[in-house]
């Protein structure tokens, strides 16, 4: 065991970690930060997706030992300061961007991430970026409607809009 | 998976120093190796992360060869090789999906050698040169056979340098899950003539079609392949394809990949 300290959504935090502890056990169950979803566990379905130094990562496929120190990103510091759900996660919320909602974290997280390097992607940009990113409920046309809603483009002029 | 010593060197000297120990494994990316030890495929009594050095991570560019760090990622060759040979950029960008490109690095996939993995195509089709911590070793020597290299216990690759060739590009028929390459062919022109790596279909591993090589000499055109055909013998067969349809895609991918090239 080893103490592990990273900065997790602005704030210092530290944990013992074995060697084998993934970075996705060590936020859930080191530092109780259960937003994080793992799903697969074989690194395929992304639901655990949280961002490692501004990039995202599977956080059940990277070690926590290997990332000490590093700034790390989860779905609970995604919301405003105030509380309120940030514009792309309220984008989830008004086009019905999940179902059961547990690959959702993931989603943030991901299209987070393309947003940040792509502003206003198309539609098949997005779609693109998420394939790493599985929604077993299979409700990807609201996903990716949300996601291009957040970057702030009319989704009405898409053709998923006219459901 | 298994427990196992974690220690995280900060120079390639003590990087070196912990692979000699009985039971060391290095540790890239991460993007095979760890989802096999949870599936206690493989049980290192240590892990040595290669992620603190810098000396393996980059990219350059100098006298008609690009160097690429073994620990540099996918992501990072995509957008930084692009500029000086855009069908390994494009290569890079078509592994995995975003978050396997932002862990996953070249030396990592080279180590591994996948009979699947797309990164040993380019380095056998451009004649590339590994280089390790104790020697440089050409690509026609590196590869021998499924998951089998020519590195030794505890050696480590540092670079890989490309000789950028004229014309080259990669198409792959992406295993729609894994996006592995079911086939995936890399056909590169340069100095050294034409050189075609295929990829995902033999039980070898990556292999260097040389009928195809011979043919795209004599006049660089997809249709320079059309009297070929590939057997069966020895070709992958599982739930996704049979070794028939792979020996097929074979020669589908290197036609595309030859009028890619242009």
């Amino acid at each position: 065991m080893a103490k592990v300290t990273m900065t997790v959504n602005g704030r210092t935090m530290s944990a013992e970690a074995e060697g084998r502890t993934l970075l996705s056990d060590f936020l859930r169950q080191g530092l109780g930060l259960t937003g994080t979803h793992v799903g697969c566990d074989t690194s395929q379905c992304g639901a655990c997706t949280v961002h490692v130094d501004g990039l995202a990562v599977k956080s059940c496929s990277v070690l926590a030992q290997d990332v000490a120190g590093a700034a790390v990103t989860t779905i609970e510091g995604m919301a405003n300061p105030d509380g309120s759900l940030s514009t792309l996660q309220q984008a989830f919320q008004d086009h019905h961007g999940l179902q059961c909602g547990f690959c959702t974290p993931g989603m943030v997280m991901s299209a987070a991430a393309l947003l940040a390097e792509n502003a206003a992607p198309t539609e098949a940009e997005v779609r693109h970026h998420l394939e790493g990113n599985i929604c077993r409920c299979t409700g990807y046309h609201n996903i990716v409607k949300a996601v291009l809603a957040a970057s702030g483009q009319d989704v009405g002029k898409i053709g998923i809009a006219a459901e | 998976m298994y427990d196992f010593e974690f220690v995280k060197p900060a120079s390639l000297a003590d990087a070196i120093a912990a692979m000699g120990r009985e039971g060391a494994q290095a540790l890239a990316g991460g993007m095979t190796l760890l989802p096999t030890m949870k599936q206690r495929l493989n049980q290192p009594d240590s892990l040595v992360s290669l992620n603190g050095l810098a000396e393996l991570k980059g990219v350059s560019a100098a006298d008609g060869v690009l160097t690429v760090g073994a620990g540099t990622t996918h992501a990072v060759v995509a957008a930084t090789a692009a500029a000086h040979y855009p069908a390994l950029a494009a290569l890079a960008g078509q592994i995995g999906d975003p978050m396997v490109r932002n862990r996953g690095t070249l030396g990592g996939s080279l180590a591994n050698n996948d009979p699947a993995a797309c990164y040993p195509s380019a380095v056998l089709a451009s004649g590339a040169t590994i280089v390790t911590n104790s020697r440089e070793i050409a690509a026609d020597d590196y590869f021998q056979g499924m998951f089998a290299t020519a590195l030794d216990d505890g050696e480590i690759i540092t670079a890989v340098k490309f000789p950028i060739p004229d014309k080259a590009a990669y198409v792959k028929f992406a295993q729609p899950a894994s996006r592995f390459a079911l086939t995936g062919v890399f056909v590169a022109k340069g100095a050294s003539g034409v050189r075609v790596a295929v990829t995902g279909a033999s039980e070898e591993g990556v292999f260097r079609w040389t009928e195809a090589e011979q043919a795209l000499s004599g006049r660089f055109d997809a249709s320079a392949l059309e009297g070929l055909s590939v057997g069966a013998d020895g070709m992958i067969g599982d739930m996704h394809g049979t070794p028939e349809y792979r020996a097929h895609l074979v020669k589908v991918m290197t036609k595309r990949a030859v009028a890619a090239a242009g």
